[in-house]
């Protein structure tokens, strides 16, 4: 039961799912540690869902080892269930029992007792701030308020391992940074957190590690920094023309830097000294509309790893 | 992923157990939906009310007496009350697994959320093939009351009447469960509606005894499971017990299973990707 093989909580081996003769997850290996929080990142289609719900044990797998918590989805899925919580990407609460008998419920399924039951219901419901709607339908709830409803149902059972597909995707920032606060303080307890996000910030902020998925497969591990460091510069020169014709500009941005990277709205040049790049610019008098200098971050590693920006 | 159906069949009786006891967390929670629709429940017990004495004491008027095989003669609401027992036992437990399983399934996603938990699919499916059974059993008990007031149980076989019902409430939740799964949109529900349980209701032996209808009506109704529910209540209530009887408990057992592992297999089909 306990005491995962190589200490990892989740491990896997030339995992892979297929839908028919799709490939959705193409034979990945990631081990994710005790008490860590460990990233998917990757664009739309990668097949971050898809081994998350593996994971959760909602989803069989087609090839490859998975261990979650020491244990075999195939034949101990009620187990491993027991200590997830799962917040999925796309909400299921129960659109027939209000705010407050969604946690109880869930709570029930786990053989959680009454009395405890409702204690934990009435902190989480403070937690997400939506004790006022306790009685109220699910239905009505904004969409905001019913992923925090579903966040709160996936912490019921107080899980050592907790699955989190886009958390806060619809959430306002204020309900975002409180999530991270109480994500933080579930990892100092000794809580595994695993997280898909499509904010940068988010995964630099929460993620001791992570891997970047593209097209079924990993083209990516490490930390935020590590990351950074390897697949992009110190800094970056971020400029915008305006109404110039930027293939003209072609020509003139050579040399300026390691790489240029063109998005539709801006340019982004790496260098390690972005104020260096700048200063060549207006020497070479390319005529720039705005210019900003700035260090590194996530984005820069995905753009350069999948080719994406990520904001689509 | 263990398939519900090798649970069910060679996980022996003690894992099948676990499978049953677990479930009664889906009950409660059908029982916290209905908490605030105790109405819809009910209606469903004032139905079969309503046809008995409808058509029961109406037609009671012309008909009268029917004749049994036996040579004793019976009144017509005698006749016709167990028929609309096993109906009942039937609606309550169709209605159930047909439609509200069918919006859980498709719509509301209720059960991929409660799957995230130490559900399974087992769990599920009986759970509410258990709720629809006590739904069921509710229709079928306030009948059974309202023939013994009224004088329609003619004898003491009468006593297995509400076990025998709750079997047949419980085949008819699997077969209901089994349907429902086959179901893509709102408009296929016409289908089971209108073209089975409808046809069933009227031909299988409910009202007249099914040697009025032409000999291929009478063929196809003896497969039907309506047929053989009431064949057998209505042997319980009025004493009229012979082979035919034990023929009929035996079929309703092998459909009763049959149902039970497409209803499995096609939930499982549905819900895990
Ligand atoms: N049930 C399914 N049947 C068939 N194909 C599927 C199924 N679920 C996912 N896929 C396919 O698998 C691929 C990966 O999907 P997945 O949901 O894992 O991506 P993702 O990385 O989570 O993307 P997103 O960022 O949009 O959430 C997609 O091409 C998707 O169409
Ligand atoms: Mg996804």
């Amino acid at each position: 039961m306990s005491g995962a093989p190589g200490d990892a909580l989740v491990r896997a081996r030339k995992l892979t799912k297929r839908f028919g003769s799709f490939t959705a997850v193409d034979g990945i290996d990631f081990d994710v540690r005790p008490a860590e929080a460990f990233g998917f990142l990757g664009p739309n289609g990668a097949g971050k869902t898809s081994t998350m719900r593996m994971i959760a044990c909602a989803s069989p797998v087609t090839d490859g080892d998975l261990a979650v918590i020491g244990m075999n989805p195939a034949s101990q899925a009620r187990e491993i269930k027991a200590r997830l919580g799962v917040v999925p990407q796309v909400d299921n609460l129960d659109t027939e029992l209000t705010v407050r008998e969604n946690l109880e419920m869930y709570a029930r399924y786990f053989d959680i007792p009454g009395s405890v039951a409702r204690s934990r219901a009435d902190e989480l419901l403070e937690f997400v701030q939506l004790a006022e709607r306790a009685k109220d339908q699910v239905e009505p709830l904004s969409g905001g308020m019913k992923r925090r409803l579903t966040i709160a149902r996936a912490l019921i059972n107080e899980p050592q391992l907790v699955i989190l597909d886009e958390p806060t995707t619809g959430l306002d920032p204020q309900a975002r940074h409180l999530l991270w606060d109480r994500l933080y303080r579930l990892k100092q307890r000794g809580a595994t957190l695993i997280i898909t996000t499509h904010y940068m910030d988010e995964a630099e902020q929460l993620c001791d590690r992570l891997v970047v998925m593209d097209k079924a497969r990993i083209v990516a591990e490490g930390s935020p920094l590590e990351l950074i460091e390897r697949y992009a510069t110190r800094e970056v020169l971020e400029l915008r023309f305006g109404d110039v014709k930027r293939a003209s500009l072609d020509g003139q941005l050579q040399g300026l830097a390691e790489r240029v990277e063109e998005l539709p709205d801006r340019t982004l040049v790496y260098t390690d000294d972005g104020e260096a790049a700048l200063d060549e610019v207006h020497r070479r008098n390319i005529p720039v509309q705005s210019a900003l200098v700035r260090r590194a971050s996530l984005e820069d590693v995905f753009l350069s790893l999948t080719g994406r920006s990520l904001v689509e | 992923m263990a398939s519900p159906v090798a649970v069910a069949t060679q996980g022996g009786l003690g894992r099948a157990w676990d499978v049953v006891w677990r479930a009664r967390r889906l009950v409660e929670r059908n029982v916290l939906v209905y908490r605030h629709q105790w109405i819809v429940i009910l209606s469903g017990v004032a139905e079969p009310i309503f046809y008995l004495i409808g058509i029961g004491m109406g037609l009671g008027g012309l008909v009268r007496t029917v004749g049994l095989p036996d040579g004793r003669s019976i009144s017509y609401t005698a006749y016709v009350a167990p028929a609309l027992l096993a109906t009942a036992a039937m609606n309550g437990a169709v209605f159930e697994t047909i439609f509200n399983v069918f919006f859980k399934l498709n719509f509301r996603k209720t059960y991929d959320g409660i799957l995230a938990t130490p559900m399974g699919i087992s769990e599920i499916a009986i759970g509410e093939m258990l709720w629809a059974l006590m739904r069921a059993s509710l229709y079928a008990v306030s009948m059974l009351v309202l023939m013994t007031a009224l004088g329609l149980i003619l004898s003491p076989w009468a006593l297995l009447t509400l076990p025998v019902t709750l079997f047949v409430a419980a085949t008819f939740s699997a077969t209901g469960l089994a349907g429902t799964a086959f179901l893509r949109t709102v408009q296929d529900f016409d289908i089971p509606m209108g073209l089975i349980v409808m046809p069933m209701f009227l031909f299988s032996g409910t009202f007249f005894p099914i040697s009025a209808y032409p000999i291929p009506i009478q063929v196809f109704m003896q497969a039907t499971p309506l047929f053989h529910s009431i064949s057998l209540i209505r042997g319980l209530t009025t004493g009229l017990m012979g082979l035919e009887q034990v023929w009929d408990f035996a079929y309703l057992v092998g459909f009763f299973s049959l149902a039970m592992v497409i209803a499995m297999r096609r939930m499982e089909r549905k819900l895990i990707k």
